[in-house]
């Protein structure tokens, strides 16, 4: 799968309070969360943010809260994947139990700018900088991780195990 | 093997595990609340299995946005009743029954050493200070866990921490975790555990430990732990209604990283905004002016923490630019600092002594934060807009040092006041 777009740019430790702050959780709606994506990191950003568009941050992106909201929120928004050296470990996990896309790279957090257009091989990990001209890797996604997106999230991983005991 | 690995192991159903493995555990409690378990609910039932694992083994806590604060809140809270209701859980708290989450499962003895133990909601780790492998995972793994009684796991590193010496007055167990992460910054323990030990720890009550492992999330670290002794034992003893194990840590376990500190050089201690880490003495902030104390949440909603907040304010008043929340973490602590008179303490200080509730700790109701606004909070994160609107402050410290800067109007230690 080829995730291509343009990016929007973060920092370091984006926590879940700002990718959908806690005000917002009276729901669970994804529509309704995805109007408020990020919010507090940046507050045009719902309105400046296209379907397609990816995210490219920093270290221990998703820190916080639990809240699967965060995710919800971001894919809900329409943003294809995020992009980062590192993720908090409830945020990864959530990810990929819900199916969004996240990939782990120093160089390509370093080298892409705000507004790069960039594309992203799911299945290998390479991902092209098309406004610089540049190629990156991603950290390879662990075989338990493959598994589970092969099988479409978490809970049809689950569905398959309950049916096969 | 740690601690850790030892306790996953025996969930595994295997002799050994190593860090890095990537296991299927059994699970003694599976944990949910009124934010993450509607969405628990929502995927659980596109599962399509005929009942949940055990009915005995999932508890659904009303606590966020409870009691009620809005129709929004209240149609999520029903969700967790209904569901309860039609699987009979023998675990729902209903408000005037219900606390935070994690003082309540504590205090109830339905988490105990040597569980493991997943919950959707970060601070899940807690339970780490019971000799327990504890950990907050998102609400589509809880719904996973419903039907299994399983959850797929990373076996995780170890780091232990060795705390030397003996505490130096008004300083707790919230200083030495907020140290500890000034020290090793937000994401000094990501995907790590954290291990907790020495003399110190040794004499530091169940509350202490319970806020220190509380706020191992706050480093990154996916569990804290604490190698269960006397003061376990005596914790546990009179709470537990099932079997319980004591793990310890193998004399040759691995670590990837072992930290020493000297408890006579750590001083009452307080995060700035807008990070954990980021972290001064409290004796250093005497300039900051402050508009709200919070003392509560479940990191800091204990009798203990009640107690604590309640000899530096006695008998005094709270500044006339400052409002005070006194929150109690469940109704068993709100009971107990009424029959110690601490409630009465606080009111006559003019503060304002709620029933449980996260309430101010996530920006929930109970008191938000107007722009511009500064608080000082007993609670575990100060990210922007945590109490509030994004262009508000949350300063973290212990309840002595939040009570004595409700005194003074501004951040300030209890020898201030006293
Ligand atoms: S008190 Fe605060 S940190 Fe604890 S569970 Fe409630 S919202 Fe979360």
């Amino acid at each position: 799968m080829i995730l291509k777009g343009k990016v929007w740019k973060f920092g370091d430790n984006i926590d879940t309070d700002a990718i959908i702050p806690a005000r917002y959780l009276n729901t669970s709606d994804p529509d309704e969360l995805a109007k408020h994506v990020m919010e507090d990191a940046d507050k045009d950003f719902p309105d400046k943010v296209k379907k397609g568009d990816l995210i490219v941050a920093e270290s221990n992106f998703g820190c916080g809260s639990s809240r699967e909201h965060a995710p919800i929120a971001i894919k809900a928004a329409g943003i294809q994947a995020v992009v980062a050296k590192s993720f908090a470990r409830i945020f990864y996990r959530n990810s990929f139990n819900i199916g969004l896309p996240i990939f782990e790279s120093d160089e390509a957090s370093e080298k892409i700018a705000e507004g790069d257009e960039i594309e992203v091989d799911a299945d290998n990990g390479t991902i092209k900088n098309l406004t610089k001209n540049e190629e990156y890797t991603a950290k390879p996604i662990p075989p338990f991780m493959q598994e589970l997106i092969a099988a479409g999230g978490l809970i049809e991983w689950t569905k398959k195990r309950i049916k096969a005991s | 093997m740690t601690i850790t690995e030892k306790i996953l192991a025996a969930h595994a159903g295997k002799e050994r595990v190593s860090a890095g493995e990537l296991i299927n555990a059994k699970l003694d409690i599976i944990l949910a609340n009124d934010i993450t378990a509607p969405i628990s609910i929502r995927e659980f039932n596109k599962i399509g299995a005929k009942d949940v694992f055990d009915r005995n083994k999932i508890a659904f806590i009303p606590d966020h946005f409870a009691p009620q604060k809005d129709i929004k809140a209240a149609e999520q809270c029903k969700m967790l009743r209904e569901f309860s209701r039609e699987h009979e859980l023998g675990l729902y708290f209903e408000v005037g029954r219900m606390g935070i989450e994690h003082a309540l499962l504590p205090e109830q003895g339905i988490v105990l050493p040597g569980d493991v133990v997943i919950g959707a909601d970060s601070h899940t780790c807690t339970y780490g200070a019971l000799g327990a492998f504890s950990t907050g995972v998102g609400s589509t793994d809880v719904a996973s866990a419903m039907a299994t009684g399983e959850c797929w796991f990373k076996v995780p590193e170890s780091m232990k921490f060795v705390y030397y010496g003996t505490l130096n007055k008004w300083v707790s167990g919230k200083d030495l975790i907020l140290h500890t992460i000034g020290d090793i910054g937000v994401d000094g323990a990501l995907y790590r555990a954290m291990e907790i030990e020495g003399e110190a720890i040794s004499s530091l009550p169940m509350s202490g430990r319970l806020t220190m492992c509380n706020m191992a999330i706050e480093a990154g670290g996916k569990n804290g732990i604490i190698v269960p002794d006397d003061v376990t034992e005596a914790y546990v003893k009179a709470r537990a209604k099932r079997e319980y194990t004591f793990y310890t840590s193998d004399k040759d376990a691995e670590y990837v990283d072992i930290r020493e500190y000297d408890c006579s050089k750590i001083q009452p201690t307080v995060s700035c905004p807008h990070l954990p880490s980021n972290t001064k003495a409290a004796a250093e902030l005497s300039d900051i002016s402050i508009d709200q104390v919070v003392i509560g949440s479940c990191t800091n909603g204990r009798i203990e923490d009640m107690r604590e907040a309640a000899e530096v304010i006695r008998g005094k008043k709270v500044h006339p630019n400052t409002r005070m929340i006194v929150i109690p973490a469940t109704q068993e602590i709100y009971l107990q600092a009424m029959r110690e008179g601490l409630a009465e303490t606080f009111v006559q200080a003019d503060a304002v002594f709620s029933t449980p509730t996260c309430g101010p700790c996530l920006g929930g109701h109970m008191g938000i934060l107007a722009k511009g606004e500064k608080a000082i909070a007993t609670t575990n994160r100060n990210f922007v807009g945590r109490m509030g609107d994004p262009g508000s402050e949350v300063y973290l410290s212990n309840p002595a040092v939040a009570a004595a800067s409700a005194v003074m109007g501004r951040i300030a230690v209890p020898e201030e006041v006293q």
